[in-house]
């Protein structure tokens, strides 16, 4: 399955590097990476492949470090994007 | 790849405006556990509701984790009891409740609706005795849900129902005093009750429905308040416009989530309904979407033309999101629910004269109207008549969900907690339709031509 990971928050170092550690230990390859600064937040979106059962664990794991980091860390399935967004 | 600017959208939608799918609701066929004995009848609902239901919460949690939406609630509806109890004689009819509430008890779900009778032309075998004992059935159970349609366009209005439903709304009130009264909020009175609704209490499996079937409510008040909030000085037609993109987008996350249950679950898709049901939680009510729409508060001159094209609206967006459309679609306006419809009975801009009005042209009717205690069985009976009247006449789904406040009068307020919210009781008018009521008989089916 792909799964959208979203990060918004105050930018800080390493925001990548501790999300990419996370994917790459539930073994979710990351197929896109883009970032923008809105409102002066950063936004960085990852579109990731990984194996369904992998999804639960990874989304609770990013959520933790998310919390831990001050930043809001949302792990969806790609579909719902693909469903609301387009015809 | 997606947009940046609707991923967040999505987010924002579900983390600060309430966005999420209210129901997934499974209709099951109780037509093939008829029986004279009743025990044995109930065994077979008891056994045939756990059976087609077990993996539904199951599902429905694992949809939720999976695609990160929220699925509020999961809940059956089943064929009304009315004409499973048929052949059943002279017999405690009740047992079917408590059969049903344990099954729901059993597969984890919180309501279980269909404890119900068709009624609009005339009372089958059993259908008097299961209204007449419906107040039991709702003070001893805990997740069953009743309704009784007692009016439709095509058939007229049974006015003998509808003076019997005054009195059973009445007792139902009555033999919950101690918690609440909240039996009577388990109960619809309806007028063109649709057999394919997800949402409680007034879901129940039709007739013409399959053996199981796979029904999504969505919802989303916050989603296209918010949406209004950033219109400004937009006219009516542009925010007719934003509401339906709007509401677009609310229907297709609820097809996907319907389109998923029914390939788990291994159940047809029904329909889902596109309704925008609001919660106590503030920023989740449709008051506040009126009220945005630029209307000091909710009630005042200038509402219902403002919900006629709300309820429009998100109509005209679902439609095209959803292969299959049903159930009540539109916008509730259920008093107690809504945290800005608490606040507009509060601040007497909303009476009951004005929600009969809105109920025109909303999506359903009266709902969650508390009333004071000593209301007369025939004055609800005449408010029933009145909206059931409005149904018949218009071709639409109109209920009557009042709650009689024992020991209550009007001022004082009424605290259920949770989904159903809270109130005030409401005064309702001066004058006594006894007479009337009295007479009983049948309300003659409308003409449908010469519509002035």
């Amino acid at each position: 399955m792909k799964a959208v990971i979203t990060v918004v928050g105050k930018d800080t170092v390493g925001i990548l590097a501790k999300v990419s550690a996370v994917c790459s230990e539930y073994e979710a390859n990351v197929v896109e990476v883009s970032q923008s600064v809105l409102q002066d937040m950063f936004a960085m979106i990852m579109l990731v492949e990984l194996r369904k059962k992998n999804f639960g664990e990874l989304s609770a794991t990013l959520e933790k470090l998310g919390d831990e980091n001050n930043l809001k860390i949302h792990s969806m399935h790609e579909d719902i994007f693909n469903s609301m967004h387009k015809i | 790849m997606l947009e940046t600017r609707d991923i967040l959208e999505t987010i924002n939608m579900i983390d600060n405006e309430n966005l999420d799918v209210r129901t997934i609701t499974m209709g099951i066929s109780l037509l093939d556990c008829m029986d004279e004995n009743i025990d044995k009848a109930c065994q077979k609902v008891y056994d045939k509701v756990c059976l087609s239901a077990k993996n539904l919460v199951k599902t429905g949690e694992d949809i939720e984790e999976e695609y990160g939406i929220p699925i509020i609630n999961k809940r059956i509806s089943v064929t009304p009891i009315g004409m499973v109890s048929a052949p059943c004689k002279n017999k405690d009819i009740t047992k079917f409740a408590k059969a049903l509430d344990k099954a729901a008890d059993t597969l984890g779900v919180n309501f279980i609706g269909g404890y119900s009778a068709l009624v609009q032309k005339g009372f089958a075998s059993g259908d008097k005795e299961l209204i007449r004992s419906i107040p039991e059935a709702l003070a001893t159970t805990e997740r069953v849900c009743s309704s009784v349609n007692i009016g439709s366009t095509k058939a007229g209005i049974n006015m003998d129902a509808v003076k019997l439903m005054g009195q059973v709304v009445k007792d139902t009130a009555e033999l919950t005093k101690d918690r609440e009264c909240i039996g009577a909020a388990k109960l619809v009175v309806f007028c063109n009750a649709p057999e394919d609704n997800p949402f409680m209490a007034g879901a129940f499996h039709g007739v013409g429905e399959a053996d199981k079937v796979i029904n999504v409510g969505v919802s989303g008040p916050g989603v296209v308040r918010a949406a209004l909030t950033k219109c400004g000085s937009h006219n009516i037609s542009e925010l007719a416009d934003v509401i339906k993109k709007t509401a677009f987008k609310i229907t297709r996350m609820g097809q996907l989530v319907a389109q998923q249950a029914s390939k788990r679950l291994d159940v047809p898709f029904g329909i889902v309904d596109l309704s925008l049901a609001p919660t106590p939680a503030v920023g989740d009510s449709v008051a506040y979407i009126l009220e945005e729409m630029g209307l000091e508060g909710c009630g005042c001159h200038g509402t219902t033309a403002a919900l006629a094209m709300l309820n429009d609206a998100v109509k005209k967006g679902g439609v095209m999101a959803s292969s299959r459309v049903g159930g009540l679609s539109g916008a509730f306006i259920p008093v107690s629910e809504d945290a800005g419809m608490i606040a507009a009975a509060e601040n007497k801009y909303l009476d009951i004269t004005k929600l009969e009005c809105m109920t025109a042209v909303c999506s359903v009717g009266l709902d969650m109207i508390i009333i004071p205690g000593d209301t007369e069985a025939d004055v609800i009976s005449a408010v029933i008549a009145d909206e059931a009247a409005i149904g018949m006449v218009n071709s639409k789904t109109t209920a009557v969900r009042l709650i009689p406040a024992v020991g209550k009068k009007a001022g004082e307020t009424l605290n259920f907690g949770g989904l159903l919210g809270y109130g005030p009781v409401m005064e309702l008018r001066k004058g006594s339709p006894s007479k009337f009521i009295g007479r009983g008989g049948q309300i003659p089916a409308p003409l449908q031509s010469l519509k002035n």
